[in-house]
């Protein structure tokens, strides 16, 4: 069973590299016209066992191009799941028609090199192509095994599951931009269902990597048992108000949703919160909010960022006080300013839109223990639910499902469950009573710690 | 046809020759267009295309999957031999095949295929609609409008000689718009979609959608916070599916069900919903957006009723699922696309209407919140706990629907929330198109039911 040998470079024989291919294709543009050529190519893997055996192995190599045409001042996308030369020559013919149809908007155009120079980020691991199915295998079921041992009270594991991907990517313009890249990503991660009497409560638990040897599954394992198994006998909590302290997880998920609020292209079509707020105080002074893909211990590093340009460190809050958007090549020159290197996209099927990449709260001095003994009565969340159901970016209106575990006289108290947290964006910002010290990086475009946040309504009973 | 049926044979004993129970082809040719108008320009039209097969090797309890973008028969046969590694290794042997074509009809008929409509025309539809949305009122500040069409066509053939195919044509159209006070923003948006042409809009005006988002935008200028804690809710006619959706439509899939996962376990032929409730899922409904003529698995759509007057009938299954328990599928099995795996999903999710008259449901009801649009939900199938966003609701005081109330999400238990329902209305009308997702997979999803009551919901407003 032998899916996933070492194979580097391209597919097939002859093999012409990402950069190459994108680099051609950029350099079919005409006169008056740009040609970006943004070409992926990954390698993945996923290994489910269920009770000891492999319920589902999944492996298989994707590629495809997305061409973005700029001529006079109109803007044109086709995207394809294939590299073959007449599918990509198909995508251009119809990028290019595609643009005739576009407003005319003299801010748009492609990406130029800026001289800012990418930092080195080694994100990628050999080691994850050497390691054979057969061990991924095995870390799904030694996974699900810890799981089930870590506590008689768990009944079922919904998943326990082994994944990694490798990805290479390019993107060249016909303006001066040619830059490659890729990374490599492995997980484990297990669901755990834990029963007692009538009561179920469910948990996740999971280790992220570049490569195996930085898994820790015994963590995965031990994360899902104790958030399964200290939600036993939750009950729905009294409708109040009080201080809730959000595990680093939450914190992550918070900060997402407030970054997205912070880009400039919401900014300049009015449906930012903080459209015209820069140099304002938008939270408490303990507050500096970083996106920062250069670091290279942020799951979500980069070197270059969607349209080719050097990633940088951006700090968007600074001590409490608004202090910059996020911009890409557009929406930086409509605003008159220059591109933050915050251009992301979704893979080869979209052009690059803005955003940020890895946010992330400078620590403060707190553990999550002294949090719960400065907060004194509260709640520790442990899980939201409905993020995109209830939290809206433009009002700034924040209303999530929630469980977690009351804190009383400074320490956890008992679980509970089926009952919302709710308040705004804004407020939010401005009741940060904590931030901790605990910084976790987690698989998404934000990090997390723990932060307490005061006034918040729980409704339940 | 996306693939010669001698091609398909040699693939499929490629799939089975060192072993396993059964092996499956799936190939999908998807291609599709979108334009995006926002602040005023059209921004982006986007075309795409994605063209590939999966395949499915089944062995003992294992399930070996691969899939390429290759759809030669040297591309499919090594695709079908890293699925049949990934299954492992058996018995051996040789396999024939001798297919039966599923014969299903279509959900609907197309009338005007999306891509021979020109361009041009479809721009026009984005520009109609910021204009509409913008004469609502001065203090609609930003609009965006969305227009996306796709066509879907699948092939299914499995070693029991199943073959089948489908041609799945969906066009959407949407428009969200944002208004400005000195209560601060407010959104408001209004989405359609049909597995149907172009010729959608022949009978949707871009300009009523566009004017609804508006106005519920400019409304929810003077909505007040939302009440926090338990209370009444009703439900208008077509906006609450995804409330059945969350509460109790993903715990009745059946590979749920056989992890435990799901606290309608063990519960067939039990009451589990008030007998008001009549639940069914419906993959033959066009031309609503979850409609299909076979599902991924290549079995004919159904109507299946789910909870009869309250008590539970049946799960919905996918292929694997209905093996294990030795009966007949339920046109349940779908995936995202050729990269993914089928799994149980549902398709078109409604309650059938009541026999009450929706005012007098308001009338008789003297405290509580009316919800006129829901966003999207999400369930933890174990607990039963489930969430779900309202965008557009009010205040009802004595009988009556009065204030505006500011976004938030409810929750609710499934299996309590479904006991209590304790009206539900005449009136009967299906929601927005809606993206189910599932492990990663979004497939596009139906739902509908008729102005209903819920005894008690817990509304996750800020109000004091």
């Amino acid at each position: 069973m032998t899916l996933t040998e070492g194979r580097t470079g391209s597919a097939g024989a002859g093999p012409e590299s990402l950069l190459d291919l994108a680099t051609r294709v950029a350099g079919w543009a005409r006169d008056g016209e740009q040609i970006e050529a943004f070409v992926a190519r990954g390698r993945d893997t996923e290994v489910r066992v269920f009770e000891g055996e492999v319920e589902s192995l999944s492996s298989a190599e994707s590629a495809g191009i997305g061409i973005r045409v700029v001529t006079r001042h109109r803007q044109g996308f086709a995207y394809a799941g294939s590299l073959d030369d007449d599918v990509i020559a198909e995508t251009l013919a119809d990028a290019r028609d595609n643009a005739g149809f576009a407003t005319e908007d003299e801010h748009l155009g492609l990406a130029g090199p800026d001289g800012v120079v990418p930092v080195a980020l080694d994100l990628w691991r050999d080691e994850l192509a050497a390691y054979p199915t057969e061990a991924k295998i095995e870390q799904a079921i030694a996974l699900e095994r810890a799981v089930r041992a870590g506590d008689r009270r768990i009944r079922q594991l919904r998943a326990s599951e082994w994944g990694d991907a490798a990805v290479e990517s390019a993107v060249v313009t016909s303006t001066g931009i040619a830059a490659a890249s890729r990374r490599t990503a492995c997980y484990l991660s297990a669901e755990a269902i834990a029963g007692d009497g009538d009561d179920t409560q469910t948990g996740s638990g999971y280790s992220v990597g570049r490569g195996p040897s930085d898994l820790d599954l015994d963590r995965a394992a031990a994360d899902s048992v104790l958030r399964a198994t200290r939600l036993l006998g939750a009950v729905k909590p009294r409708s109040t108000h009080l201080t809730a302290v959000l595990e680093p997880r939450i914190t992550a998920t918070l900060l997402s949703i407030l970054a997205g609020t912070l880009d400039g292209e919401s900014v300049l079509k009015g449906r930012s919160l903080f459209a015209e707020r820069v140099g304002e105080e938008v939270a408490v002074p303990g507050l500096t909010l970083v996106d920062d893909p250069t670091d290279p211990d942020a799951y979500s590093a980069a070197t270059h960022d969607a349209e080719g340009l050097a990633t940088r460190r951006n700090v968007l809050i600074d001590a409490g006080v608004l202090a910059m958007f996020l911009y890409n090549t557009y929406s930086a020159r409509r605003a008159g300013t220059a591109s933050t290197g915050s251009a992301v996209r979704a893979g080869y099927r979209s052009g690059p839109g803005t955003g940020a990449r890895a946010v992330s709260l400078v620590p403060g001095t707190a553990s999550p223990e002294q949090i719960y003994a400065q907060v004194g009565e509260g709640l520790l969340v442990q899980s939201v639910s409905g993020i995109h159901s209830g939290v809206n970016p433009v009002s700034g209106d924040f209303s999530v499902g929630a469980e977690g575990v009351l804190i009383k006289d400074g320490a956890l108290a008992g679980p509970v469950r089926e009952f919302t947290i709710a308040s705004t964006l804004q407020r939010m910002l401005s009741d940060v009573v904590a931030v901790g010290n605990d910084l976790e990086r987690l698989p998404s475009s934000a990090s997390g710690l723990t932060i307490a946040i005061a006034d918040i309504s729980m409704s339940g009973q | 046809m996306l693939i010669d049926e001698a091609v398909i044979e040699g693939v499929l004993g490629a799939a089975l020759r060192r072993g396993g129970d059964f092996a499956e082809v799936f190939a999908e040719d998807r291609r599709g267009t979108g334009a995006r108008l926002d602040d005023g320009r059209v921004e982006d039209l986007a075309s795409g295309r994605e063209r590939g097969a999966g395949i499915r090797v089944v062995s003992g309890e294992t399930t070996g999957f691969a899939h390429t973008s290759d759809l030669s028969e040297a591309g499919l046969r090594t695709a079908a031999e890293a699925a049949a590694a990934a299954a492992r290794q058996g018995g051996g042997g040789v396999r024939t095949v001798a297919f039966r074509r599923v014969h299903a009809p279509a959900p609907t008929d197309v009338a005007v295929l999306p891509e021979t409509v020109a361009k041009a025309e479809k721009v026009a539809l984005l520009r109609r609609a910021d204009e509409a949305a913008r004469r609502a009122g001065g203090s609609i500040r930003q609009v965006s409008a969305l227009y996306g069409d796709s066509r879907r066509r699948i092939l299914v053939a499995n070693s029991e000689g199943v073959l089948a195919s489908d041609d799945q044509v969906k066009t959407r159209f949407a428009v969200s718009a944002v208004a400005s006070g000195d209560t601060g923003m407010q959104t408001g948006r209004e989405s359609v979609g049909a597995t149907i042409g172009f010729e959608m809009f022949d009978s949707v005006s871009v300009e009523d959608l566009a004017a609804a988002a508006s106005t519920r935008a400019l409304t929810k200028l003077r909505a007040r916070p939302a009440p926090s804690g338990r209370v009444p809710v009703v439900i208008k006619q077509g906006s609450g599916g995804v409330l059945f959706h969350e509460a109790c439509g993903h715990g009745l899939e059946a590979d749920l069900v056989a992890k435990d996962s799901s606290v309608f376990k063990g519960k067939v032929g039990e009451l589990v919903a008030s007998p008001l409730v009549t639940l069914v899922d419906d993959g033959t409904m066009g031309p609503e957006w979850g409609a299909i003529a076979v599902d991924d698995e290549g079995h004919r759509a159904q109507r299946n009723v789910l909870i009869e007057n309250g008590v539970l009938t049946d799960y919905m299954w996918d292929w694997l699922r209905a093996r294990k328990e030795g009966r007949p599928g339920s046109g349940n099995g779908r995936r995202e696309s050729y990269q993914h795996l089928p799994m149980v999903r549902m398709t078109n999710t409604y309650v059938l209407a009541g026999g009450e008259d929706p005012d007098e449901i308001i009338r008789q009801t003297p405290y509580g919140v009316y919800v006129a649009q829901l966003g999207g939900g999400q369930v933890n199938t174990a607990t039963g706990d489930f969430v779900f966003g309202m965008t557009e609701a009010y205040l009802i005081e004595d009988g009556r629907i009065t204030e505006p109330l500011r976004d938030a999400n409810l929750i609710g238990n499934g299996p309590e929330v479904l006991r209590n329902i304790d009206v539900v209305g005449n009136d009967f009308a299906m929601g927005s198109p809606g993206t189910c997702g599932k492990d990663g997979q979004g497939v596009p999803v139906g739902d509908g039911q008729p102005t209903l009551r819920v005894t008690g919901l817990t509304v996750g407003g800020t109000a004091r």
